[in-house]
């Protein structure tokens, strides 16, 4: 069974950029797109481990900040020719608040 | 909303490019259909030389196999020769009498090689060299006769030659002209090269014409005969005279065609539902029989196709490399010269080198290269560019500087280097991954290698080699790169300087205006144009553009710069390179409290304090700022450091305060936010140890007031700074420093370093506003001031808004 945890407001995640949540399963990134929707991905990339918490988001895509690969936000997968995963949470917005399921 | 559909015929590199093309465009549009007359998928019909001469298997020139088509829902029917366009009815119809209706005909049939009208030309052993089918005839026939006569000494004809050749056959090159290659070599260049050849085993026969072709009791060719008399045994007959489009089809349908099929800018037919590209079109009155300039039309046609309706294509410039083992040869543009047409040629017959460069006006117009080709990928960049080489013109014979001083073992000459020697210092890539890479999944362009391999996607000082080694595997396949036009990023059409322009002359102030003003085709952009259009729009509209934080890269959001472990490090900043015991005291407790785990001197002797955890970073700035110290900026596209040495302040040699002079720079150029980094440095005399010689602004001091050079770097590749101009005062150092780097701020684009903005522009440009016109300094000066006052300590300012550094927690 997915446990819910309510994370902060969506205001709290900045447009097009995302927050690092500590958890048990160790940094998750969560991000917030222009379309105001939210995702969250282990905070490693499946390259060399960059915190992609830190990166660059535009569509649903966020590049790593240690060597620019691309990673879907739906997926956690590498876009091509790069290949890798980084593992995706589920996430929900209710009422102006972020949950994630961990 | 039902698909429209589209019909290709032919199934080569020109067609199944536009495809590709297309479908990135609009992948939804049409129902697809290929109709190839070649049994096979779409392969790289110019790597087929490589495999005649047994370097590369046919598997490996693949490039789109059965897969591809299958993936994007394309119907391809292999083998199958369409024999008939019924415009009309808008249909196709094949020799089987399989039909295709259309909205939208590609015709992509190429061209077939020219076969001599001459007795005998159809006899059993006489071939063209175009397809699979024809290599593989010449790969059996070297296993069981021993006489191959190939007629036309041209790229193919030569390529063939040699490939029988190390089939194991006794091979004649028989040519029409008094040399060889004589639409793309010059006498000289020819001479070496079949020297060469020679030395390879091939036999030449020059300005022969052949008369007829015997046969032999078996009823296959037996011998040719020449109009002179002589006559040359020969078991197989290769046709590499020349090609001819192939127009057949469209000429039964009415099309209007002259040489080739007749098309627009926009690669249309007179039938405007009806596109061709590569081989067997014809554009302003050329037909192109190389493979290069199908890329340009590909784009333009598919853009088309999906109905965007921008995009035109000009003609190609187009080059030759010939793809024989060993031998280095080059040429492009007009490498024969002629009236008001200048020559430098450098010639050494003994080491085998020859180079000659064609000059008309200020610009390269031609050159050929033998025995050293290096360069030739810069040579065809500056034709292509028509780039003026006036100012280079001393040095243009020995080359470019585009390959970095560092990170592939002092190599500068790709065919040197043997497979596993490292090309790409930062990615670890080796020339063999690169060549293989490029083989196996058809790759022409410097971004593409990028991509697959990483190689030259870091530090860039290895892209001359990776250049080298694209244009030696694909020969005149090869494109370089569109510098003058280049757009931004995959996100848009737009060049910087148009993007720039656009932002000044519209007064746009914030990115979504850009984007939507200048019609970006992703909806937030990416990580390499929304940075880039921040820079823009900051340094066009000073206080009045938006900074967004969010299209800064982190270590700009973050004013500091992030480690491999996603620590971040912090330099605070020490005006000029001083500093004070109080300071000091200051930097060894924060180390200390926040467990610092090292503490260096950076490269612009400052001091760094690396390891830092991203939650500390307020916390550590507001100890430091407590003491004064505030952002030292080694973390962004902006002013670093002034680096100065003791000066006359104290050293016996100095004529100049450097320090006094190196604390005002610093002071006022305090927040300048540019293109890329910026590094000063002030020497007090001509000894120079501040090192200003490798700065983007250097200043030596003399007795009589300052020098001041310009474009240095000491990076990838060292650039030795230019003088620009003497002034007397610190005033004036100030003014003319101010002048130039602000007009850099506005000019520049987004990652040029001022050593490849002044390249780019040239010196002359520069001192022509920033020392000979007055008044134009003044105003820039007064811009750069205008927009650095009341430039706030962005660390102070993230001390109070602390949100992008705190963590979120989930428990």
């Amino acid at each position: 069974m997915a446990d819910w945890k309510k994370l902060c407001t969506l205001e709290e995640i900045p447009r097009l950029g995302s927050r690092v949540v500590k958890s048990p399963k160790g940094d998750i990134a969560v991000f917030r797109t222009a379309e105001d929707e939210v995702f969250a991905l282990h905070d490693k990339c499946p390259h060399k481990g960059g915190p992609l918490s830190q990166g660059l988001v535009a569509g649903k895509v966020v590049t790593c900040p240690m060597h620019s690969w691309k990673i879907q936000l739906e997926s956690g997968e590498a876009v091509a020719p790069d290949v890798g995963c980084a593992h995706s949470f589920a996430v929900k917005l209710e009422g102006g608040a972020v949950w994630i399921a961990l | 909303m039902k698909k429209l559909k589209l019909v290709m015929i032919g199934n080569g590199m020109a067609g199944c490019r536009t495809l590709e093309e297309l479908i990135k465009l609009a992948p939804e549009m049409y129902d697809i259909t290929v109709f190839g007359a070649e049994p096979h998928p779409n392969y790289n019909r110019i790597l087929l030389s490589p495999v005649l001469a047994g370097e590369t298997k046919f598997e490996d020139i693949v490039l789109n196999d059965l897969d591809w088509y299958r993936d994007n829902g394309i119907t391809l029917h292999a083998g199958k020769q369409v024999v008939k366009i019924d415009r009309k009815a808008q249909k196709v119809i094949a020799a089987d009498g399989t039909e295709a209706q259309y909205d939208r005909l590609l015709l992509a049939t190429g061209s077939s090689p020219f076969i001599l009208p001459v007795p005998g030309n159809d006899l059993p052993g006489v071939i063209g060299y175009r397809d699979i089918a024809d290599t593989e005839t010449m790969i059996e026939t070297a296993k069981t006769h021993r006489h191959a006569v190939v007629i036309g000494a041209g790229l193919l004809g030569l390529e063939a030659a040699n490939g029988l050749k190390l089939r194991g056959m006794d091979v004649t090159v028989v040519h029409l002209a008094d040399w060889i290659m004589e639409r793309q070599l010059d006498g000289t260049a020819a001479g070496l090269l079949q020297k060469s050849l020679e030395d390879k085993g091939l036999k030449f026969l020059l300005g022969k014409q052949t008369e007829m072709l015997k046969p032999a009791s078996d009823g296959r060719v037996g011998a040719v005969r020449f109009k002179d008399g002589g006559e040359i045994p020969a078991d197989l007959v290769v046709m590499a005279a020349g090609i001819k489009p192939n127009v057949a089809l469209a000429k039964s349908a009415l099309l209007h065609c002259n040489r080739g099929i007749v098309v627009s800018d926009t690669m249309q037919t007179y039938d405007p539902k009806i596109y061709a590209v590569g081989e067997c079109a014809e554009h302003r009155g050329v037909a192109y029989g190389l493979v290069a300039p199908l890329f340009e039309q590909a784009k333009v046609c598919a853009n088309h196709l999906a109905q965007m309706g921008i995009g035109h294509y000009g003609g190609s410039v187009t080059s030759t490399k010939l793809k024989v083992t060993g031998i280095d040869v080059f040429s492009a543009g007009n490498f024969m010269g002629g009236e008001d047409c200048e020559e430098i040629t450098l010639s050494d017959p003994t080491g085998g080198v020859y180079k000659k460069l064609v000059i008309q006006g200020d610009q390269l117009a031609g050159a050929v290269l033998y025995g050293d080709t290096a360069d030739g990928a810069w040579y065809f960049q500056l034709l292509k560019d028509r780039q003026s080489v006036a100012g280079i013109r001393d040095h243009l014979m020995f080359g470019q500087n585009h390959v970095g001083d560092v990170g592939h073992a002092g190599q500068n000459k790709a065919a040197a280097m043997p497979d596993d020697a490292e090309v790409c210092g930062c990615n670890g890539v080796c020339k063999g991954d690169i060549v293989k890479a490029i083989k196996t999944h058809g790759l022409f362009t410097l971004d593409d290698v990028r991509k697959h391999t990483k190689a030259s996607s870091s530090c860039g000082s290895c892209t001359g080699l990776v250049e080298q080694i694209i244009a030696s595997t694909v020969g005149g396949a090869y494109q370089p790169a569109d510098t003058k036009d280049k757009p931004v990023c995959g996100c848009t059409e737009h060049s910087h300087a148009s993007v720039r322009a656009a932002i000044r002359d519209k007064k746009l102030l914030s990115i979504p205006a850009v984007m939507q003003a200048l019609d970006w085709k992703t909806p937030n952009g990416c990580a390499t144009c929304r940075p880039a259009l921040n820079y823009y729009l900051i340094s066009s509209w000073p206080k009045e553009a938006e900074d967004d934080p969010q299209s800064r890269l982190i270590n700009e959001r973050a004013h500091a710069n992030i480690q491999k472990d996603g620590t971040f490090s912090v330099v605070p900043r020490m005006w000029g390179g001083l500093t004070t015991p109080a300071e000091l005291r200051v930097i060894a407790d924060v180390a200390e409290k926040y467990q610092v785990p090292t503490v260096k001197m950076t490269g612009g002797a400052r001091v760094d304090l690396l390891g830092i955890k991203k939650g500390d970073l307020p916390k550590v700035w507001e100890d430091l700022g407590k003491a004064g110290l505030v952002s030292g900026h080694a973390y962004g596209k902006s002013i670093r450091t002034v680096k100065t040495c003791v000066g006359a302040e104290h050293c016996r040699f100095g004529t100049q305060l450097s320090m006094n002079m190196g604390v005002k720079l610093e002071k006022m150029l305090f927040g300048m936010w540019a293109p890329h980094k910026v590094k000063l440095a002030v020497s007090g005399c001509p000894r120079n140890c501040a090192e200003a010689g490798i700065k983007d602004v250097g200043v030596i001091g003399v007795d009589s007031g300052y020098e001041l050079y310009i474009a240095g770097n000491g990076g990838i590749k060292t650039e030795v700074a230019e003088f620009m101009c003497k002034v007397k005062s610190d005033e004036e150092v100030l003014e003319y420093s101010g002048a130039f780097l602000q007009l850099y701020r506005e000019e520049a684009w987004y990652l040029e370093r001022t050593c490849h903005y002044v390249a780019r522009v040239g010196l002359d440009y520069v001192k022509s506003i920033v020392v000979e016109d007055a008044a134009r300094r003044k105003e820039l000066y007064e811009r750069l001031l205008f927009s650095l006052q009341d430039y706030e300590d962005p660390w102070a300012n993230a001390v109070k808004q602390p949100r992008e550094y705190t963590a979120l927690e989930a428990n």
